[in-house]
């Protein structure tokens, strides 16, 4: 119904519920007497009285992907099924999918891929906005959900009104006062408009207009989109600079751990992705403005840091190989595509090995002290008494350093050079990178974006360089490994040839593109853009 | 979308129960439903507790001024919904008349409905003119209540004449015997030979019954309020027949979870 007016929440005291024996009873007493004149009455159902018990869970990713892109996703399990209901934020339906009678026993089990559905609009719909991302239950409620008829002066249904006692199950137990929802039978959304003013304007009803979803987290103790790959740390330009850095710094612990549930149970590949991105992002600062923590600290952590990232490192290339196998795939000309199969076998083998060692590491007591030992050192910078240098300070002076370390290594790159000064400059560029993220709230956005933007044409170009040839590396490797395993068909070889013939070629293509990106990084408007950035701040 | 019609050149045939009794079948199926009350006397609309009234009129719906969709309302029953009748219906053959294509104007009308409804069912007023002519062209099914009498049965074959000259589209013909009383030799007789004989003739015959009659008090179909009784038995048979007749599965779709 796309006019829905919001829910009512009527007070406990307000519109009392009716007798737990409700079968043709009349509408409650008070609700009856409040509406005598207005035209509309309250009925039960045309088949007697609906009171049903219904079982929701509202499934997102972990990064609140659908969310974001303002849909919902509910799964509704009842008497008659399951059903799955993806909707807009106002409730507008965008696709279903029902499982009942004997495709009941298929209703998709919950965290799991998208993939998993029945072909058809909501696996599709669900795909292009989920990606790779898995889909895990974000709340859970009961609702005992009574419905009754709305019938204007000609005995014509003109709206369904539900009450709904919820009970939040997950993500804590927590109890909602009971909501009113009108709903408009169509061509009657004027006369059910006028009812929900009625309803709402009764003794102790207030109106709701959050969706069912907000509601629940809100009662349960969360935020909906409480979780982005972003760092949100509010840092201002005159605060001590030990102050800052512990505050980024325990930001950054804070993804860490959160992606770390999602990685030991391997729910999609993006929990270590991110898991990584926050070691990465940790390393680099310690090592370009770390120097403002306690004597001791940088120097203790950096080394826990680096075991750590190389801990997720070989799982994450397997997970890169695997993402872009059906590309590759793709774009055989010479081999056949089951060809391929037991290259993908290999990779998958492997990687079910990697994750084994890495979900070990995580679980390790080794693991458990780096938390603990940072979290406590961090505590002890964040109340350090010593004001200077400033954020200010300490975000121009390393973002200026990274910049000049950025500008001589691509300086000196030529069409000759050995890939391992790409590899460098990669390096320094991720380095600028995580500086500008790190202290984005000191600079204004428009600013602060522009300087990311070119930044970030030049990364992609490095990364497709360095990735092709990383990827290319490991096909030599690979290619050893499986023959010496001497089960895998000439084929598939010759197919892994083609393969590694396709990588040279985009990392040819990436070298050719590198100068005139970097030329314009380099250039005068492209060094004015950083430096504007170590020069203004945003206090 | 299949669109079903139910015609008779003849009023007072059972038209209307049908159609109504139909819809409801189809859309207690899962199958989502729209009913077309086109008699300007509004009995379906009546039926089911909706004003017969059409902002603009047969003439907006007709030209494209307004759109088809905005006149539809909602009946009391899940899946249901219907495009009342109006008074200006009784004008809708000079409407067509000054329309492009005035025979293809319904189908031309419906189609924008495809994605929004599985099944549409035409209740047509009792006549011969150019809404009967759209009609037959717009319907894939047309349900043909019959008293039985040999004057009716020769008026179907006329009407079957008049659908063997199109081009293109036609129409199949599900005929059936309505308001059959019990107690006339007559109407049992033809009643059970004809349906034997002819394969335009369905094998469910609807008797006259007052529980029928009563459906304009309770303002629902027999079929609602009375499901198991031998009125709305024969009713699900009939719809089970013209199911099949469209190529229709016994159920569309699950209803919603509950």
């Amino acid at each position: 119904m796309p006019d829905a007016p919001p829910d009512l929440v009527p007070e406990a005291a307000g519109v009392p519920a009716p007798p737990d024996a409700l079968t043709d009873a009349p509408p409650d007493a008070l609700t009856a007497a409040k509406l005598s004149g207005s035209g509309f009455s309250l009925v039960n159902g045309v088949h007697g009285a609906r009171r049903t018990t219904i079982r929701r869970t509202w499934l997102d990713t972990f990064d609140w992907r659908l969310y974001r892109a303002g849909l919902t996703l509910e799964q509704v399990t009842g008497r008659g099924g399951t059903e799955l209901r993806l909707t807009g934020r106002d409730g507008t339906g965008v696709a279903a999918e029902q499982f009942q009678g004997a495709a009941r026993g298929r209703a998709p089990r919950w965290p799991g891929q998208p993939d998993a559905l029945p072909a058809g609009p909501l696996a599709e719909r669900l795909a292009s906005v989920v990606g790779v991302r898995a889909l895990l239950p974000v709340a859970r409620a009961t609702s005992a959900v009574r419905e009754q008829r709305a019938l204007n002066d000609d005995a014509k249904t003109i709206a369904r009104v539900t009450a709904d006692q919820m009970s939040v199950t997950y993500p804590a137990a927590a109890q909602l006062p009971e909501r009113l929802a009108v709903s408009a039978v169509r061509g009657y959304q004027a006369q059910a408009s006028r009812l929900a003013g009625l309803l709402a304007a009764l003794p102790g009803v207030t109106t709701d207009e959050r969706p069912a979803l907000e509601a629940v987290l809100a009662a349960a103790g969360r935020r909906a989109g409480d979780y982005s790959g972003r760092i949100d740390v509010q840092l201002t330009a005159g605060m001590p600079a030990a102050t800052a850095m512990a505050s980024v710094f325990t930001t950054l612990l804070g993804m860490l751990e959160a992606n770390v549930p999602g990685t030991i149970s391997d729910l999609d590949t993006e929990f270590l992705h991110d898991l990584r991105v926050s070691v990465r992002r940790t390393r680099s600062a310690l090592k370009l403005a770390g120097q403002v923590l306690p004597r001791g600290v940088r120097a203790r952590f950096q080394p826990e840091f680096k075991w750590l990232g190389d801990l997720t490192t070989p799982t994450r290339d397997l997970d890169v190989y695997l993402l872009g196998l059906p590309d590759m795939t793709a774009r055989l000309v010479g081999a056949d595509e089951a060809d391929l199969e037991p290259f993908g076998d290999h990779l998958r083998r492997a990687r079910g090995r990697a994750q084994r060692e890495l979900a070990g590491g995580l679980r390790s007591a080794r693991f458990g002290h780096l938390c603990r030992d940072w979290r406590d050192a961090l505590d002890e910078a964040a109340a350090t008494t010593r004001r200077r240098p400033t954020a200010e300070a300490l975000a121009a002076s390393s973002i200026a350093a990274v910049h000049r370390r950025v500008l001589t290594s691509g300086a000196v790159i030529t069409a000759v050079s050995p890939p391992e000064s790409l590899h460098d400059l990669r390096k320094r560029c991720k380095e600028l990178r995580y500086l500008l993220e790190i202290f984005a709230s000191l600079h204004a956005p428009s600013v602060q974006w522009r300087a990311v933007q070119e930044l970030k044409g030049l990364q992609d170009c490095l990364g497709e360089f360095q990735d092709t040839d990383v990827q290319r590396a490991e096909l030599r490797a690979f290619a050893v490994q499986m023959m010496d395993e001497r089960r895998t068909p000439a084929q598939t070889l010759l197919a892994m040839g083609e393969i590694a013939a396709g990588l040279a070629r985009r990392q040819r293509r990436a070298r050719s593109q590198f100068a005139g990106l970097f030329a314009d990084f380099a250039s005068p408007a492209g060094r004015a853009r950083i430096a504007a950035l170590t020069r203004q701040a945003v206090s | 979308m299949k669109i079903f019609a139910t015609y008779n050149i003849k009023g007072g045939v059972g038209k209307t129960s049908t159609a109504v009794n139909l819809g409801y079948l189809a859309a207690r199926d899962g199958y989502r439903v729209l009913l077309w009350d086109l008699d300007p006397q509004g009995a379906a609309s009546f039926l089911f507790r909706i004003r017969p009234r059409v902002k603009g009129g047969g003439k907006a719906l007709i030209r494209g001024t307004r759109p088809v969709d905005d006149a539809i309302k909602g009946t009391d029953f899940e899946n249901l919904d219907l495009l009342p009748a109006d008074f200006t219906y009784r004008n809708l053959d000079l409407i067509l008349d000054g329309a492009k294509k005035p025979a293809r104007r319904l189908a031309s009308l419906l189609a924008p409905l495809r994605s929004e409804y599985d099944v549409v069912i035409l209740d047509c007023p009792p006549s011969i003119s150019l809404l009967s002519e759209s009609v037959l062209h717009a319907a894939d099914v047309l349900l043909v209540p019959l008293i039985p009498t040999t004057l009716s049965v020769r008026t179907l074959d006329q009407l079957t004449d008049f659908i063997g000259g199109f081009t293109g589209k036609r129409p199949q013909i599900l005929a059936f015997f309505s308001m059959i009383d019990q107690r006339k030799r007559l109407h049992k007789q033809i009643a059970q030979e004809l349906p034997a004989q002819r394969a335009d003739f369905a094998a469910t015959v609807i008797p006259a019954l007052s529980l029928i009659e009563q459906m304009s008090v309770e303002r629902a179909p027999v079929t609602a309020f009375s499901p198991r009784s031998q009125a709305a038995r024969r009713y699900s048979e009939l719809w089970a027949e013209a199911r099949a007749r469209a190529g229709l599965s016994p159920s569309a779709r699950p209803g919603p979870a509950d």
